[in-house]
């Protein structure tokens, strides 16, 4: 298989209470690339984010799905994020009595621990909250806040993005990570995306609307309906879906 | 304020204890794991602008009979008592709460709070939570408050989906819901409990 393939989907089914959602998705993914799925309301988009991360709400019922040439769907949440991928949540939530610097500190160090590397100082973990911090532009007193206890739409999006941030994943999903920001906001968070691709990382942003699109500009756009991917194409299916919305776009 | 914490099974608990003219008290009890016990403690706020901050945690993840019984008695006005007792139950345990509120005729311008709030962890846990209010007074602030849950399974996903190990994503949650108790103890203590929560 091509080194380059980091995310091999074929024929994924996937259910929620006896409910197909996915009904046979196949998909792709190089490192490098940015793909960006849309679709209307209820298409299965989110459902697709969830399962690749493990949510267990959600039962695979058929296919497959290869991450760097492993079984992904044989792997917990935990290990799955060990291996580099990372789900930024469409609705975060809410911990309260926990911190964020604990919450990234028992994270951190968890992955550290299963990839046999030592744990980091007090000093280096500080150095490190800091510097992703500023990535997304949050201040100082946001590490000690309750994990997204009390916080406006934009700060929660802004804090799944310094998530990503720390754990530096090879393949992320941002689900809907646009509803609820103010163009502000968005501009943060597509810059903190931005800065965070490399070669040898990949994306899927999934999302409803072309506006985080022309923040984060994706290689290859998929239409996904009714739980099928039924279009591929360029930056170009993005504004035709802005003309002619999701009715008239079929495979 | 002095927060004074026992330990049930270490240290002795006294069962009445009476508050006279200003008289403040803070006081934690901590039923660790392992530990079968009948608590009965009454509290007399007896003399005006007494106040009583009471705390109180159980840990029972195995087989533990816990029976907590707790009476605040206003007497006269302007007294105040605040009660949060926090526990896991799981396994077999057993745990009941009662706590009464009692307000005399005279106790105007009282203000008595009381929570109960259990996590549990087990289909076979028992918890019974039996919170009574009896008020004589009509000018008084109370209110009190009882909730049985389980683990949220959205919060432990998402720190699963961090990198979390599930055990210790689990021991998060718990430590985040004992927080506001946990948080009065001296930090051996609370460290030896986290320990035992694992």
């Amino acid at each position: 298989m091509n080194k380059d393939v980091l995310l091999e989907i074929h024929d994924l089914h996937a259910s929620v209470d006896g409910k197909e959602i996915l009904k046979g998705v196949d998909l792709t993914i190089r490192r490098g690339e940015v793909h960006a799925v849309m679709g209307p309301n209820g298409a299965g988009k989110s459902t697709l984010g969830s399962v690749l991360a493990g949510r267990p709400t959600f039962e695979v019922t058929g296919g497959s799905v290869l991450y760097e040439g492993r079984d992904l769907l044989a792997l917990s949440p935990e290990e799955r994020s060990w291996a580099g991928l990372f789900l930024s949540f469409q609705y975060p939530v809410e911990i309260p009595g926990v911190s964020i610097t604990n919450f990234m500190k028992a994270a951190v160090t968890a992955r550290r621990k299963a990839k046999g590397l030592p744990e980091l100082t007090p000093a280096e973990y500080i150095k490190l909250l800091k510097e992703k911090m500023n990535l997304v532009q949050m201040k100082g007193e946001f590490a000690r806040r309750e994990v997204n206890v009390g916080f406006s739409g934009g700060e929660k999006k802004r804090c799944e993005i310094f998530q990503m941030a720390v754990l530096e994943p090879t393949l992320s999903i941002l689900d809907e990570t646009d509803s609820g920001l103010d163009v502000d906001a968005l501009r943060i968070v597509a810059e903190g995306v931005n800065r965070l691709r490399t070669p040898e990382t990949a994306s899927i942003v999934i999302t409803h609307y072309q506006r985080l699109l022309d923040y984060i500009v994706p290689d290859i756009v998929h239409v996904l309906k009714d739980g099928r991917i039924v279009r591929t194409g360029g930056r170009e299916l993005v504004d035709l879906i802005e003309k002619q919305g999701y009715e008239g776009i079929d495979g | 304020m002095d927060n004074k914490v026992y330990v049930i099974g270490r240290d002795s608990v006294p069962q009445y204890l009476r508050l006279e003219a200003g008289e403040e008290l803070s006081m934690t009890l901590v039923v660790p794991p392992a530990t079968d016990t009948r608590l009965v403690l009454e509290v007399d706020l007896a003399g005006p602008g007494a106040s009583l901050d009471l705390a109180g945690l159980y840990l029972c993840p195995d087989a533990e009979q816990v029976d907590i019984r707790v009476l605040v008695r206003h007497d006269v006005p302007g007294c105040v008592s605040r009660q949060l007792f926090k526990g896991i139950v799981g396994g077999k345990a057993r745990v009941s709460f009662d706590g009464l509120i009692y307000v005399a005729q005279d106790a105007q311008k009282t203000e008595a709070y009381q929570e109960n709030h259990t996590l549990l962890l087990s289909d076979t846990a028992r918890v019974e939570s039996r919170p009574q209010l009896e008020i004589y007074a009509d000018d008084v602030k109370c209110s009190h408050g009882a909730t049985t849950g389980y683990l949220n399974p959205d919060e432990l996903f998402y720190l699963r989906s961090r990198g979390i190990p599930e055990a210790e994503a689990r021991q998060l949650q718990m430590i985040a819901f004992l927080a506001p108790v946990l948080r009065r103890l001296p930090e051996p203590l609370s460290e030896e409990l986290y320990g035992r929560l694992s």
